[in-house]
This record gives structure tokens, sequence and C-alpha cells, in this order.
């Protein structure tokens, strides 16, 4: 039988699981929010509670984590079959059953670097959502200049003394687990003295702070490091070379991204004269002839119809990326301006939509403005850190100049 | 549709960029200039264009093309455009080519299309006015029926080589008010028409521009090209396919000037370190290359989606379009401000990109017009 008849039959097995195993009540659901979906953890909480039937059926498959060995309690699947599971996941309209940085960041970083004694303990864990895990790598004198940070971790004996402080340990809150970098070596080059290490969040001398953001309440939380000890076997990949492990975590960071990008690349597309959600909105706040829906400020109807056709640019070079990489040739300099230019355009598309909404886009909460122009104040302060969060947009732009372009140092 | 290059596809852009670095330098562009040649490009380097196929690649076969698409085409002109050849893709092969392609009479192809897929024949399309900006239903010029004959009156400018064009085709109304959407005609002129005037026009760029003066133009009724009163569908359609040549053509153009640029920031130094070195420019250039990029997915899917009859092509069209109008003044722009001085002198090459880029802008719809038909085309 020739692969694609074997992966048609893939197809149907999975079809066939999935209608047998899908709780009725998750189906339908959406995981689109920052924060929603199934993160897992020991203070797991589910949403229907049929998530967690789901969770728990998804995992016993492995398929909560489809490429990873099975060894580990990972489905074991191909690059094909996974994408088929992805496929026959999304007809269905089911919602991931697990999300969270151990299947995307830690995960795939523990399969290349870790120790068999460290993929025993954690993948499985990850796989059936038992462990949640977040990032400690920012630090308050740290942000673009990530390797000058400063969290100290002392040898004593068997153990690391860890002291310091992390900032923008998203979910820090309800994590167990916190992958960190820290200063393993003070007197060595910058990148050279840096351990990548695995910290139980439940180990005396670990606080966690949330951080209020100018959007209100948020994911992202400091967390202090004082005296805490970490086994030194917990360090992935050798002591004093964490910087390596770091990069290439980032690498799998990106990833998530792009694929995010993708997604939005591939998504259903509006219908001529169905109209985007900023011509509703501007036809909502009184901008458009009643009859025939034309926008009558030529002004705003040219920054609509800009930031329209900028996403949609983006989006071709994204696809054309991928089409690229499908037919084989290396990744392409295009790549270097995802980050970058997403943010930049999410920045511009809350900012025109909070002016279309005039005084109803500036509801911070209570009478006078619907939900969704409260969503829309919130979304347009928050959508302002896109472009510092995950490699700011000059440190992008340098990224660009240095390495696709050659400018000189 | 793929965005990517098939084989084909790069052996052609390989053939079109050896061809352009052997025989079409900019100092060519010079010249032509210099010597206030008639044409404003060259018809030897135009026959031998034509011999490599280039000139028939949107003809069909039995019109003696090659029968390929628009994806073929942009990668040729993309090369041309690298190094602001002249040679008249744009006029004879994609405007009025594509009239009688699309709307033209077996005779009239038969007369006309072999000789311009052989690098013969050229022709021209008149159709912009002084008052028409670039609303193709804006028409004041009009045609009267008089004892089975045609007389044309009127004046078009902006006319790409009407000076070397053997006919015009130029687009008049036979009916209806200046800008209805309906009554608008085109007829095939010949150069020596009587009535037919053709002024040959110095412009930035030094393209073959010509003033079309029609002062009762008289042409046999079997002039027509396509329906009466039907010609403004017929010329959305072709200049939805000049329109994506032009992009090629830009993209390329952008890309050397980008090129050109990168490499003085490398070479230049000042205060003793090259001025690449500085994040003020640093930053620019990136910004130039993310535009470039976006400019390069856009020509291609506009390409493409003409080429597969997509319902979508002319909002992509507009996308490229108003993409290439926009990335390619910004380039141009900041490739002459990077270059310093030496980027204003005429002596340089980099103030030809500039003019060009200009000129490209303004031609066929520029970034604001085709943002207010993306808007048109999807309802607001």
């Amino acid at each position: 039988m020739s692969d694609g008849a074997n992966l048609e039959g893939f197809r149907s097995e999975v079809r066939r699981w999935l209608e047998a195993h899908a709780p009725k009540s998750i189906r339908g659901l959406q995981a689109s929010i920052e924060g929603a979906g199934n993160w897992g953890g020991r203070r797991a909480t589910f949403d229907p509670p049929e998530m967690k039937i789901w969770l728990e059926r998804m995992a016993a498959r492995g398929w909560t984590a489809p490429t990873w060995p099975t060894a580990y309690g990972g489905g074991g699947l191909s690059n094909e079959q996974a994408k088929v599971l992805a496929q026959e996941l999304a007809a269905a309209v089911l919602p991931p059953p697990l999300t969270g940085f151990g299947l995307e960041m830690i995960g795939p970083t523990l399969l290349q670097f870790g120790t068999e004694e460290q993929k025993q303990e954690h993948l499985t864990k990850i796989i059936r959502g038992e462990i949640r895990w977040c990032q400690g790598y920012s630090e308050p004198d740290s942000g673009s200049d990530l390797a000058s940070l400063q969290t100290r971790a002392v040898r004593d004996g068997d153990h690391f003394v860890v002291n310091g402080r992390k900032v923008w340990t998203s979910y820090g809150d309800v994590a167990d687990w916190i992958f960190a970098l820290v200063r393993s070596d003070p007197n060595a080059k910058k990148q050279e003295g840096i351990t990548f290490l695995l910290i139980d969040m439940e180990t005396p001398g670990i606080t966690v702070r949330p951080i209020q953001l100018i959007s209100g309440k948020s994911p992202f939380c400091e967390t202090i490091f004082d005296d805490v000890r970490v086994p030194v076997t917990n360090a992935v990949s050798q002591i004093n070379a964490g910087w390596t492990v770091a990069k290439a975590l980032l690498g799998y960071e990106r990833a998530m991204i792009a694929d995010a990008f993708g997604a939005s690349a591939r998504g259903p597309r509006k219908k001529a004269g169905q109209g985007s959600r900023l011509v509703q909105l501007a036809r909502q706040y009184g901008f458009a002839n009643g009859g025939s829906g034309a926008i009558l400020d030529g002004v705003l109807r040219d920054e609509i119809a800009q930031l329209e056709m900028d996403e949609r640019a983006f989006h071709l070079t994204v696809q054309r990326s991928r089409d690229a990489a499908k037919a084989g040739h290396r990744p392409g300099p295009e790549s270097s301006l995802f980050k970058v230019y997403a943010t930049e355009l999410n920045k511009d598309r809350h900012e025109l939509m909070v002016r279309i909404a005039g005084a109803q886009g500036l509801g911070w909460e209570g009478p006078g403005y619907d939900e969704d122009e409260i969503a829309l104040a919130h979304q347009w302060l928050r959508s302002r850190g896109n472009s510092i969060e995950g490699g700011t947009s000059e440190i992008q732009l340098n990224i660009i100049a240095k390495r696709v372009l050659g400018l000189p140092d | 549709m793929q965005l990517v290059l098939t084989e084909d596809q790069e052996l052609l852009a390989k053939t079109a960029a050896d061809f352009v670095a052997e025989h079409s330098p900019v100092a060519r562009v010079r010249a032509l200039r210099d010597s206030r040649d008639p044409d404003g490009f060259s018809r030897a380097l135009w026959k031998q264009m034509a011999e490599l196929g280039w000139v028939g690649i949107p003809f069909a076969e039995s019109l003696g093309g090659a029968g390929m698409g628009l994806a073929e085409l942009a990668v040729v002109q993309e090369e041309l455009g690298r190094k602001l050849a002249p040679e008249p893709f744009l006029s004879t092969v994609l405007l009025a080519g594509q009239v009688l392609q699309l709307a033209g009479s077996e005779t009239q192809q038969k007369t006309w299309l072999a000789g311009v897929a052989s690098g013969d024949t050229f022709l021209a399309l008149a159709q912009q006015e002084r008052g028409s900006r670039f609303d193709l239903h804006r028409v004041a010029t009009r045609a009267e029926a008089s004892g089975g004959r045609w007389q044309i009156t009127g004046e078009k400018i902006a006319v790409l080589d009407g000076g070397a064009a053997d006919a015009i085709v130029v687009v008049a109304r036979t009916s209806g008010a200046a800008d209805d959407r309906t009554g608008i005609s085109l007829f095939l002129v010949p150069s020596r028409a009587p009535g037919l005037r053709v002024v040959r026009q110095s412009r930035v760029d030094s393209r073959g521009a010509a003033l079309v003066q029609l002062a009762g133009c008289e042409v046999p009724e079997d002039a027509r090209v396509g329906a009466l009163g039907e010609g403004l569908p017929v010329l959305e359609a072709v200049t939805d396919r000049a329109t994506v040549g032009l992009c090629a053509e830009m993209l390329g153009s952008m890309s050397e000037a980008f090129e050109r640029t990168l490499s003085y920031l490398k070479h230049r130094i000042q205060f003793g370190v090259p001025i690449g070195s500085f994040q003020a420019l640093k930053h620019r250039a990136a910004e130039l290359f993310i535009q470039i990029e976006l400019c390069r997915s856009a020509v291609m899917a506009a390409a493409r989606a003409v080429d597969e009859g997509s319902p979508e092509a002319p909002a992509l069209v507009s996308l490229a379009k108003a993409r290439c109008s926009d990335a390619g003044i910004l380039v141009a722009n900041e490739a002459v401000q990077m270059h310093g001085g030496i980027g204003m002198t005429d002596e340089h090459e980099i103030g030809f990109y500039l003019k060009r880029a200009r000129a490209a802008e303004l031609t066929l719809g520029d970034g604001s017009w085709h943002r207010a038909r993306w808007a048109r085309l999807a309802g607001y």
C-alpha cells in the first residue's frame, strides 16, 4: 500500500476514534484567546468538566504530544500523521486537549538536550497535563540583552543555591515547574557562564507576584528566588552551556508563533461585500452611508484598506514561505520579518479600531459600554506589548540588518 | 495557488538575468536618453527578446505566441526592471496586445499579433486623458459614426511608446456621458491615419510616452475592436494584466536599487566606519527589506490569480500595485538619501531608479487609487 493510502487509512481511524471518544459537551469549543484552552498542571481547572475526560483519553493515546516518542508516552506519529490528526480535530471542531509551555517549549528542548532521566521524569507528566511549566528568562535588568542576566546559582555540594529575580514569568502563579536561566560562572564571558535549570516551584524560597499591566490584569508574574536549593542534576545539557539550550528553546517558541501566523493565513476569508471587522465597526460607529454601506470618510476608508492590504500581503508572505518549504527550498530571508511585521500590524489594527469606536472605545469598565467595547480598550492597551515581548521590534530589525542584509556591527 | 517558482520559471529567470547582464546595463538607458532616441528603446534588442520567446509569452500559440501566463512574463519583466530596460512589454504586449488577444476579431489578431510576437510590430494603448486620472470609465474622447466610418475626436495623454507604434488602440466614447460605464468602444487606429497626431513627450524616466491628438481622425467600421459600447470590461481585464507586468518590473527595480544601496552602506566610510554600521540606517534598511518581501508575495499572488482566472484577481492586482507603488518610491527615496550627495548627481545611476519609480507609481493607478479600488471591490 502507498503512503498516501496508509495516511487515508489513518485518517479514517482517527475520525472513528474521535467520534467515539470526544465528549459531546466540548464539541464546538474554540481555544483562540490568550490564556484559553487547557493548560494542565496540579491546579488545573476544567471548563466544562468533560475537558478532563477529553484530556485523559487523548493523553492515553499520546495524542496530546502526537510526534513525541511512545517511550515517554507520546503518540509516535510521523509529521504527516500529526497533520492528519490536527486536520481531523479541526474538522470535528474539537478544542486541543492540552496546551502550554510544556508541550510547546520545554518538551521539545528536553527531547533535544535532556538526559534519559530528565526525559523519563518530565515528558510523561507534560503529555498527561500533570505538570504546568513557566519560563524564567527575563530579569529587571536584562530585557533585550538577555545574556546579561544576573540570577546567581552557586554550587553547594549536589545542589545549586539560586538567588535572584525573574520577570515576565507568564502564569508563574499557577505553574508547577519553571525552566530558568541562571548565572553559574560570574567570571566567564556573559554567554558562557549561564546554566539552564529546571526548578520545582514548590521548593522553599520561591515567591511569585502577579504583574498588573497598563491593560489591567495579566498572566505575567515576577518570580523571586531566595536561597532556593536545586539539585545539580536538574541542569539541562552541561553546566555553563545553558545559552545554547536557551537559544534552541527560543527557536521552538518562534516555531509556535509562526504556526499561529500560518493558521491565521489559512483561515477562512470573508466574501466581498460582507465586510471585515474594521468595516463593520466603521458602519456601527456612524461612518457609513446607510444605503450602500460605503464609508463616507475617504481618509478612514483609505486607512482601513491600507491595513487590510498590509495584512493580506503579510499572509501571502507566510504562505510563500510555506510553499517554498514544501517545494524543498531552504528557509528564505522572508521568515525573519514575521515577528516584527505581524506585531506592528496588530498594534495598528487595535489603534484603528479604538479610533473608529471614538468615545465608545475608551471604556475601562462599568455602565455605558458593552462587553466588546470594554474588551477593545483593554486589547488595544495589551497590543502595545506585542512589539516588546519575544524580542522587541528594534531587536528584530537589528537581526534582519545583521543576518539577512549583512550590515556591519 | 502556489507562491513558489516552478523549475521552468527559475530557468527562465536565470536566462533573463544573464541576458540583461550581457546586453542591458543601465548605461544603455542613459545613452538612449542622451541621444534623444525617437523610440526610447532598442528595436534590435527587442527583436532578440522576441527570438528568445519572451515577447510572445502571453499570446496563444495559434497567434505565434508561447501560450504561457503572467507568472512567466513576470519573472522576465522583473529581471528587465532590475536594469531599467525600457523595451515595450507594457505598451505592445500587455496593453494593446492584450486588447487584441481578448477582444480582437480573427482578422485583427492575424493582421497584428503575429507581428507583435515576432518583435516586428509595435502597438500602443491611448486610454488616459487629462481629466480622467486613472479611472478607466472617464472617457471624453468621442467617436461618431458617419457613412460606415468612425470619426474620433479628443486628446490622450501618457500613451506609452505611442511614437514607435504602428497602430494605436484608442479608447473613445460612442454613447453616454463622460463618466458612464457603458458606451465606451475601442478602435485600432493605424499610425498614419488622417487626423491622428502623435507627439513624442520627454519624461523624467526617459521612456517613450506620447501625446495623441485626434481631430476627426477617420477609421473604417472594421477598425472597431470588440462589441460596440462594451469596451470597459475589456479595458479592466487588460489593465489588470498590464498592471501585474508593471508590478513585476517595479519589483525588479526596487530590488536592484535596494541592493545597490546596501552595497553603498557597506563600503562608504565616514567617521572611520562603514555608514551601514549606524543603527539609524540599519533599521531603515531592514524596513525596506520587509517592504520588498511583501511586494514579492503580492506580485506572485496577483500573477497567479490572473492566470488562474480567480475571482479575487482584481483585488490582488490592486494589492500588488498599491504596495509596489508605495514601496517603490520609498525604496528609491531612501536609496538617494542614503547615497548622500553622490546620489543627487546625474553621473550616478541611482537617480535613474528614483525617476523610474515615480513614473511607474503614476502609471496604471497609484497607491491611493488602488486602495480605493480594493475598498470598492470589498463593498465599502
